[in-house]
């Protein structure tokens, strides 16, 4: 639709503005809303984004379609009324409880009640107190903080094509509940922690480990090890004022010393060993012919769904643990030794981007009777609370290297964080020629970008290898469907749970909106131009471990029994 | 049996109806559910029993040759529900009601043998006992068009259906209307939406026939869910075929190829009957790929709904059949335009439908001539409350509310007070006395606060209070929104309260303003039309009946008399001794008496501080 809309007075253009609310919000007007997100379908439950036409008509702005001459007026005494009345009412019934909240000061309930000006709420609250769910190794749901805005419900199953958690019941007793009301553990979730990137208040929260990392540090028999994943840098200066995209390693690394780890690696290494493992494994299937095509393992989101839905498909699935994994039961080998020497044990810590890595860290095929081979996942953002709880001025710190022998990572290894970047590595290492062109030809094919599926061809031995990248579940549920009835055949598909890859994994700060994702995108590929090893094969700790450590024992790499 | 042209069905028509005149006489027993509650199925079978022992000719079916003789079957509702179960007996049309088991033989041996009415079964008011039911207060002012066949034929009976013109407005759109045609007779007999909205179904049908997206669907609102309300099921279970006549119809103009009814699983009957119905039209080649021989196609589907009033809201009804949660949608897109599976589809209720076969046979000006200029034709109510009869009715638009209640319902039970009408459910209103001749239809309601809704009409006597009214229809309300939008789920649970506060004697000052503030919130901001109106019930009462919640909160004092909580204190005359202790304690001399002799309270000063209840020491006073 062209033309424009009179907004307060103000001529704005529609500019194909898909409803009103968008053509509000392009004039400078931050209307409120809480069900309203530009990545899901137009819910219209929350009313808070009503306007007023010219003949005192009141409607919501978000499903609203803006026609030429329109006139509306977002902030007149009645819509100023009727926004408080619904923010009193959802406050009425809200637990309260904000100072000791864990969203407090980022909750968008808190945020509107203060500036729409609600200091008094009228009603008692008389709702019965509901169980929390802890039951999820990843997401914490406390029910008794849900506005009802569905948020989670559309991103769970419009995003994800999850569906784990509905809205149920009617009137003043809806919730929202995963499937049969049990707890979200016993439910389909994939542990991806989507829904808690868009619940605007404490309802859904970051499963917290926090307490387990410090008591690891301070106990001097523990030697903790940190490794920290590639989309990580690039996303934690956002808690600490730093753009999207600034990639804030080096001052992380700092970070973590003060805060009294013992070593601070970089997961880029596990990552580089997955390239070359995959790779492997890659070219002896399309040279068999066998099990193809060959999906990706990295994503603990992505291996949660294809098992639950897709069981059928694990044989497709390549054999390799995820870099994390990789690289934590190298690192358990490596102290092996010491550990027994110095009477210590050794307390593989992984900072991740993502929620589901928590629960991929708990899985009977990662631990032995020794524990796990990474015992603590913490999220970006438990990390940011935990700096913060140390008082560490993070903006102040000067940056430092990470430790060897596992702290030099290749520019491959980093571009896992986001979505391609597996592919890309693997092409990069499948491809015999390794000069810059070559490299730089690689990065102009679909390889890079964020739609949800994309598509390129590979020549290898004189085959053609049709490749898909895929991002986001729902996205990978389509490909999968049109796969197995034969719309479409690949030999090579990389998949990843979250939008735009590990950068825009629930693990994050947030928000996270379609420049964020990008941004980072921009930071890792930036920390790959200048690393100055490209493909994981010429890291020369890859070459080390393979002709010490992993001699004879590459299997280790992979999870026994997934073939 | 296939009919395999309109010209067959046009015969078959000729020879049903000989059929049917050749029957010497009809007993009708109601099947509807309130005398089937009545254990109207054993009397009907009882009685075809003994009319075959005693070796009358009793007609089974009029499709089978040499008809005649005595035609025993089972009707629909009559709307006489309260004294029920009813018999008809036809040429005659004597009425019997509160037929019992015990009756059955003289039915047979007097009337069906000896052609001579049973008279104490004759219906009786304080103005005498009639014989014909035509001449019945209840039936006398009613125009029953829609419910014409409810009460009148065989309710089993395809061929019945058919030998009273079913399905010969259908062979008429087939044989002589386009589609667009269809759309404009619809148009032009202006027949309004009777599902409670009263959009102009004609404008909708052509609304979805200009949409270039196929397929289409018709989709008949079957969920009727306002509390006292039964016009769609009496439609549904009495007349099914021509509910599915005016989905065909409906399909044809708009060229869709399939329907959906949607009815609430609550009503079995109606479901099994639609279910029949819809089996023995495919059977006669009515539904299918090839309707009457014309090579036009529709077929229906019958969907239960699981009990949420919710579905009754277009878009949520849509969802449910779709197998989604049954919550209604934001619009645009409008049911219209993407409806059903998104698609362009027909939403109207089964009362709207049941008027198509009318309006295509008869056309719209003879639709037009029944009802007011701005709502033509005639409207089924379900009255219930305190009135002498309640039960189904069928009265042109535009009748006044004082001849529904005192003359074709008898007025007030018992020789009370008329005090209020409760019209159009939890979405409608209240209307006090002053409105009583107000006539009935779609814009004089809606500029009082009220609506006509689907029909439900709640006579309310002086002896009700309107504070409990709105409670219950608020509690209604909460329990049945679905709880998406804010205002409606958060809103509606806070005015619950406070209502309840007010019944329960703990009103506040300021709760009248709080209602009002929430009532006008909810009301504008909702999100569907079901939120939209949820306030009505309390807006309304608080217009009309405003002193009445004051005197809950301030008095503490339920005029009406019904809330418990606010029944005065008095003292027991059989266990006061007149020891005047509780006068004494009285804060605000409301109690006097004599000394030995029973005291007594004056309700107009006692506040119900309750000192007088604790200071008694022989239990004598009561409440508080």
């Amino acid at each position: 639709m062209k033309g424009y809309v009179i907004v307060d007075g103000i001529k704005t253009a529609i500019n194909d503005a898909k409803n009103l609310l968008e053509v509000i919000r392009s004039a400078g007007i931050e209307l409120p809303t809480f069900c309203y997100h530009s990545e899901l379908s137009t819910f219209g439950a929350c009313r808070m984004c009503i306007v007023e036409d010219d003949r005192g008509r009141i409607m919501t702005s978000c499903s609203t379609i803006p026609y030429d001459g329109m006139v509306v007026y977002t902030n007149t005494p009645r819509l100023r009324k009727y926004r408080r009345n619904i923010l009193e009412l959802l406050l009425a019934n809200h637990d309260r409880d904000c100072t000791t909240c864990i969203k407090s000061s980022r909750c968008k309930l808190q945020e509107l009640a203060l500036t729409m000006g609600v200091r008094d709420v009228r009603f008692e609250n008389i709702t019965e107190k509901k169980p929390v769910d802890r039951s999820s190794p990843s997401i914490v749901r406390d029910p008794n903080k849900c506005i009802m805005c569905g948020e989670c419900v559309r991103m769970c199953e419009e995003v994800q094509g999850v569906g784990a958690i509905c809205i149920a019941n009617r009137g003043a007793s809806i919730e929202v509940v995963a499937a049969y009301g049990k707890p979200l553990a016993e439910s389909n979730c994939v542990n991806c922690g989507q829904c808690r990137s868009v619940c605007p208040t404490g309802a859904l929260t970051i499963k917290n480990d926090n307490k387990d990392v410090w008591d690891a540090i301070n106990d001097p028999k523990k030697r903790v090890i940190v490794q920290i994943a590639p989309a990580v840098r690039v996303a934690i200066g956002e808690e600490f004022g730093e753009a999207p995209g600034t990639e804030v390693m080096g001052r992380l690394v700092a970070a973590l010393r003060k805060m009294g780890v013992d070593e601070v690696y970089d997961t880029t290494i596990g990552a580089d060993l997955t390239v070359t493992e995959e790779t492997a494994e890659f070219i002896a299937r399309v040279r068999e012919g066998k099990n193809i095509p060959l999906f990706t393992s990295c994503c603990p989101g992505w291996m949660q769904f294809v098992k639950t839905k897709y069981p059928e498909l694990l044989p497709n699935v390549s054999t390799c643990r995820s870099p994390m994994e990789m690289f934590g039961v190298v690192i358990k080998e490596y102290f092996k030794d010491a550990d027994k020497e110095e009477d210590r044990q050794t307390v593989n810590v992984a900072i991740m981007p993502c929620t589901a890595k928590k629960a991929e860290a708990a899985l009977p095929e990662f631990t032995t009777d020794a524990g796990r081979d990474v015992d603590f996942v913490l999220t970006t953002q438990e990390l940011c609370m935990m700096i913060k709880e140390s008082g560490i001025q993070f903006a102040e710190l000067s940056e430092e290297a990470a430790d060897m022998p596992f702290g030099l990572g290749s520019g491959a290894g980093v571009i896992f964080g986001v979505t391609g970047g597996v592919t890309e590595s693997v092409i990069r290492q499948v491809s015999n020629a390794h000069s810059k062109e070559t490299l730089r030809d690689i990065a102009f094919t679909p390889v890079r970008g964020m739609n949800g599926i994309r598509e390129l061809s590979l020549e290898f031995e004189g085959q053609t290898l049709r490749v898909a990248i895929v991002n986001g579940l729902k996205n990978a549920d389509m490909l999968i469907k049109k796969l197995k009835s034969g719309e479409v055949s690949y030999d090579f598909i990389e998949v990843m749970a979250c939008t735009g890859g590990c950068i825009g994994g629930a693990g994050q700060p947030l928000p996270q909106t379609s420049e964020v994702r990008e941004a980072r995108a921009k930071g890792l590929y930036g920390a790959d131009s200048v690393a100055q090893i490209k493909r994981s094969e010429e890291n020369p700790t890859i070459e080390t471990l393979y002709n010490g450590l992993l001699k004879g024992k590459e299997h280790i790499l992979h999870v026994p029994g997934r073939h | 049996m296939k009919i395999t042209s309109t010209k067959n069905l046009r015969n078959l028509k000729s020879q049903y109806s000989e059929a049917l005149d050749s029957l010497e006489m009809r007993v009708l027993v109601c099947g509807g559910t309130g005398c089937v509650a009545g254990g109207s199925v054993k009397i009907y079978e009882k009685i075809r029993d003994l009319a075959k022992e005693a070796g009358v000719k009793v007609c089974v079916s009029l499709d089978v040759h040499e008809c005649g003789g005595i035609g025993i079957h089972e009707s629909a509702c009559h709307g006489f529900c309260e004294n029920g179960p009813i018999v008809i007996i036809k040429p005659q049309d004597w009425l019997y009601t509160k037929v019992t088991i015990d009756d059955c033989e003289d039915i047979v041996n007097e009337t069906i043998i000896g052609k001579r009415p049973v008279e104490r079964l004759f219906y009786t008011n304080v103005n005498g006992t009639f014989d014909k039911y035509h001449n019945i207060p209840f039936y006398e002012k009613q125009k029953r068009i829609s419910l014409g066949n409810c009460g009148e034929a065989d309710v089993n009976s395809l061929a019945e259906y058919i030998a009273r013109d079913g399905y010969i407005a259908l062979a008429n759109a087939l044989d002589n209307l386009s589609g667009d045609e269809i759309c404009k007779i619809v148009t032009d007999a202006e027949l309004r939406g009777r599902g409670g909205g009263g959009y102009p179904a004609g404008r909708k049908w052509t609304q979805v026939k200009r949409q270039p997206n196929f397929p289409k669907y018709v989709v008949c609102n079957g969920d009727e869910g306002d509390p006292g309300a039964f016009m769609d099921r009496s439609l549904l279970e009495g007349d099914p075929h021509r509910i599915i006549e005016g989905m065909i119809i409906a399909g044809i103009a708009v060229d869709a190829e399939f329907g959906y009814v949607y009815v609430r699983a609550e009503y079995p009957l109606a479901v099994e009957r639609l279910k029949r119905a819809i089996e023995e039209a495919r059977e006669a080649g009515i539904l299918g790929d090839d309707i009457l021989g014309s090579g036009k196609k529709f077929d229906l589907q019958v969907n239960q709904g699981a009990g949420a009033f919710v579905c009754g809201e277009g878009s949520a009804l849509t969802a449910s059949i779709e197998g989604e949660r049954g919550m209604p949608r934001v619009k645009p897109p409008r049911t219209v335009e993407a409806g059903l599976f998104g698609k362009p589809t027909v939403l109207n209720n089964v009362e709207t439908f049941a008027n198509v076969p009318n309006i295509i046979l008869n056309g719209a000006d003879a639709f037009k001539s029944i009802g007011t200029e701005k709502s033509p034709g005639t409207k089924a109510f379900a009255v219930t409350g305190n009135v002498e009869t309640t039960g189904l009715i069928e009265v042109p638009m535009g009748i006044t509310m004082r001849e529904i209640v005192f003359d074709i319902c008898g007025g007030i039970k018992n020789g009370k007070k008329f005090k209020a009408v409760q019209i159009g459910g939890p979405s409608g209103g209240c209307l006090p006395e002053q409105y009583l001749d107000m006539p009935l239809d779609f814009d004089s309601l809606a500029s009082v606060g009220a609506m006509i809704g689907s029909g439900g009409l709640v006579v309310l006597d002086e002896d009700t209070c309107m504070v409990e009214i709105a409670r219950f229809f608020m509690n209604f309300t909460q329990n049945e929104s679905c709880g998406k939008c804010i205002p409606c789920r958060e809103g509606t649970k806070r005015m619950l309260e406070i209502l309840e506060r007010i019944v329960a004697g703990e009103g506040r000052e300021g709760d009248i303003d709080l209602l009002l503030e929430l009532g006008e919130t909810i009301s504008v901001t909702a999100l569907c039309g079901l939120g939209k109106s949820a306030a009505n019930p309390v807006l309304s009462t608080l217009k009309y009946f405003r002193e009445e919640y004051e005197a809950h909160i301030r008095d503490k004092r339920c005029p009406a008399g019904v809330c418990k909580a606010l029944a005065p204190i008095t003292i027991d005359p059989e266990k006061c001794k007149g020891c005047s202790k509780c006068a004494k304690n009285c804060p605000v001399n409301a109690i006097s008496g004599k000394i030995k002799e029973p005291f007594v309270i004056d309700e107009n000063v006692c506040i119900k501080c309750g000192a007088c209840v604790s200071s008694c020491p022989f239990g004598a006073i009561i409440g508080g």
